[in-house]
């Protein structure tokens, strides 16, 4: 197995979707190529970083304030009858 | 080297039920599905739109459009699937208002030099995001992701961030399920080539790099 090879599962291999073979061939490739084990152990530390990471929460303040005018647009919309788009 | 974990799924098994509940008019259910998923409409928002202001409004809009249109959601699908397939829409159609000299479509199957293989290739620290405090890692990790495509940004969000499935982001994108492992290996390989730069083993006295001087 080449590099390019490795790369192009890779996204399989970290999601763990593939087939017992394949998984085989790819870890015997990370065993003895130092540079895809790198490539793969970031690739995996970028994914859980941004998973982790929080960017992006809604306030709380911000999150009741968006609520209520959902919920009172949702009212009025229903004495006026269901829209049709 | 171990997988991914997913996320755990929220239960779900009432979540038809407010469904039906909505459909037939009790706003009490539909404002239960806001607080399940405000949060990640938001953050799915922000992350498209990268404009605070326009994710209120994609946070808005796709509920109101959501509750406007419940006759339509048979089912099939997750209601959440079905919810985020909206909320990128309306997303998608603010970043383009905002940015019209750009095409910003999910079609777009960006080719960039980065597509090649990586070059950096240098180990991480064993605990990167510890290199920096919450502030900078903050701002490390959102200037790197602003600087993918939508497209790619995109399908990341949902699938990493998010947690849905392959096929589940294939739904809400619209696209097929190779064109989102593409996209995905290519996000990803992506980020992690311009985190390295950040997160990079050190030897003793190398200095950090600074979070605003980035080439993106």
């Amino acid at each position: 197995m080449k590099c390019a090879d490795f790369l192009s599962e890779l996204t399989n291999y970290l999601d763990g979707v593939i087939d017992a073979r394949t998984k085989a061939e790819l870890e015997d490739h990370l065993a003895w190529c130092h540079n895809c084990y790198v490539v793969c152990d970031t690739t995996k530390k970028t994914i859980e970083i941004y998973r982790d990471s929080q960017l992006y929460e809604l306030p709380e303040d911000l999150r009741t304030r968006l609520r209520t005018a959902i919920v009172s647009k949702c009212h009025a919309r229903k004495k006026s009858g269901p829209e049709r788009v | 080297m171990s997988t991914i974990q997913p996320k755990l799924d929220e239960p779900v098994s009432d979540e038809l039920a407010l469904v039906q509940a909505a459909k037939g008019g009790d706003v009490g259910a539909f404002e239960d599905l806001v607080r399940r998923y405000d949060r990640n409409v938001f953050r799915i928002a922000q992350h498209i739109t990268q404009n605070r202001e326009d994710a209120e409004d994609v946070v808005q809009d796709a509920f109101l459009k959501a509750y406007s249109n419940l006759h339509q959601f048979q089912g099939q699908s997750k209601f959440y699937t079905w919810l985020v397939r909206i909320a990128v829409n309306e997303a998608l159609m603010r970043l383009r208002r905002r940015r019209p000299e750009r095409m910003v479509s999910l079609d777009e199957d960006v080719k960039t030099e980065e597509d090649s293989l990586p070059r950096e290739v240098a180990d991480w620290s064993p605990n990167p995001e510890q290199q920096y405090n919450q502030a900078e890692l903050r701002d490390i990790l959102t200037r790197t992701i602003q600087g993918l495509p939508a497209s790619f940004r995109t399908v990341f969000v949902l699938r990493d961030v998010e947690g849905l499935s392959t096929e589940e982001t294939a739904e809400a994108l619209d696209l097929s399920i190779p064109a989102v492992k593409s996209r995905l290996l290519r996000a990803r390989l992506q980020l992690r080539e311009r985190l390295s730069r950040f997160f990079q083993r050190r030897e003793n006295g190398k200095e950090k790099p600074e979070i605003g001087d980035t080439d993106q």
